[in-house]
């Protein structure tokens, strides 16, 4: 079962709350995978302090091509959208940062001038912290495209167990991979006026996937009548409400995770959870 | 010699268009004859990426010696000099200002991009 946290705003909680549920669930004796998709700058090993037993570089394909070969007669950049490759009138030139390993200028040519070559964007970290399942991806300074890593980190979750994803922030294209396939989409709210716009963002953009999702209103102090409304115009439930708590931000400052230094919050995430996994079990059942 | 001026329109007396990959229109003349072809490059003003890396692809395709412009990136910059187009900045005027100016020698030759790329 994989439950992906995510938001339309940044800074809303979701580590916060992709780390504590973890953390509840492993107490609850359950076998958990915490898997960190914000690959342009994760965060859950601080609070997580993982053992990190293998690390391994990953890499996307990019062309190359062997001039003896080519006859520059130019399919491959007609074909390619990206201006990756380019043919001019005595040589071809790549931009493999700007490639997106579609491979189809490799597989138009018509005279095999090409071959797909590995580039390194980052690296995949596993290991575990106590009985935490941990898996992390993180891009190298630089790179710009966070997609293929995300894939890679998810291509690492086994199948058994809970895995929490802790996605990206946003609504282009990183975040849409981290949350994807998930089973259930657990959105993580601000009860601000930044965080209900960028909360409907969110909404409009998965608005076409399948999954069930709910909303968690963190850093709550108040009622919100605006979120409420929007969560009831998108027919989404709002499972939980995280107060305001100064405690979770000195935890926080400290690299502590709330769920150890605030009482009440496993309470609080054992009736979020009870919201949760019957709803995403009928999904994956 | 064929020279390629970025323009906003489709005549000599058009504005210079100061962008590259993102040029309205690249105005192909020859200097001796004075002739001119006017060629279309809007395709890539909604372009994502590559914009100058395309518009290159194209000023090539133009069989031209030099390009006058207004600023020139670096995967634009990357693209001309490798099929030795010389690339010549120019101020704000007309496409026949900058054509002149040109010819007067009055443009100093571009050696490397003047400005930074707008995404990776």
């Amino acid at each position: 079962m994989k439950i992906a946290v995510a938001s339309g705003k940044g800074g809303t909680g979701k580590t916060t709350v992709a780390v504590n549920l973890s953390l509840f669930l492993v107490d609850a004796d359950l076998k958990v995978t915490y898997a960190d998709c914000d690959v342009e700058e994760p965060d859950g090993h601080l609070f997580l302090k993982p053992e990190i037993t293998l690390k391994h570089r990953s890499a996307v394909l990019v062309p190359q091509v062997n001039p003896e070969a080519c006859n520059l007669c130019g399919e491959c950049g007609a074909f390619c959208r990206y201006s990756a490759i380019v043919v001019l009138k005595e040589e071809v030139m790549t931009f493999p940062e700007l490639c997106h390993s579609c491979g189809g200028c490799a597989y138009i040519c018509s005279v095999q001038a090409i071959t797909e070559v590995d580039r390194y964007i980052g690296s995949v970290d596993r290991g575990s912290a106590g009985k935490l399942n941990f898996i992390s991806g993180c891009l190298d300074i630089g790179q710009a495209m966070g997609p293929p890593l995300i894939k890679a980190v998810l291509r690492n979750i086994t199948d058994d167990g809970i895995t929490i994803v802790d996605a990206p922030p946003g609504t282009s294209c990183p975040a849409m991979t981290a949350v994807g396939d998930c089973d259930y989409l657990l959105l993580v709210a601000e009860p601000t006026p930044f965080g209900r716009h960028d909360l409907e963002l969110m909404l409009q953009a998965v608005g076409s996937l399948p999954m069930p999702r709910g909303v968690v209103l963190n850093r709550v102090s108040g009622p919100d009548t605006a979120i409420e409304k929007l969560c009831s115009r998108y027919g989404v439930p709002i499972l939980s409400r995280i107060p305001e708590d100064r405690r979770v931000a000195e935890a926080y400052s400290k690299g502590l995770t709330a769920w150890k230094a605030v009482p009440g919050y496993k309470a609080l995430f054992a009736d979020l959870w009870s919201k949760i996994e019957p709803v995403a079990g009928r999904y994956t059942a | 010699m064929r020279v390629a001026i970025t323009s906003q329109g489709e005549s000599l007396e058009s504005r210079l268009d100061r962008r590259f990959g993102r040029a309205a229109f690249f105005v192909a003349v020859n200097t001796e004859t004075g002739e001119f072809a006017v060629h279309d490059n809007t395709q890539n003003l909604n372009a994502a990426q590559g914009a100058g890396i395309q518009a290159g692809s194209n000023v090539v395709g133009l069989n031209v010696e030099a390009l006058i412009t207004g600023n020139v990136g670096p995967k634009a910059y990357a693209v001309l000099k490798a099929a030795g187009i010389r690339i010549y900045l120019a101020p704000d005027g007309t496409v026949a200002e900058s054509l002149q100016r040109f010819k007067d020698g009055l443009l100093d030759e571009c050696l490397s991009a003047n400005v930074a790329g707008h995404w990776i």
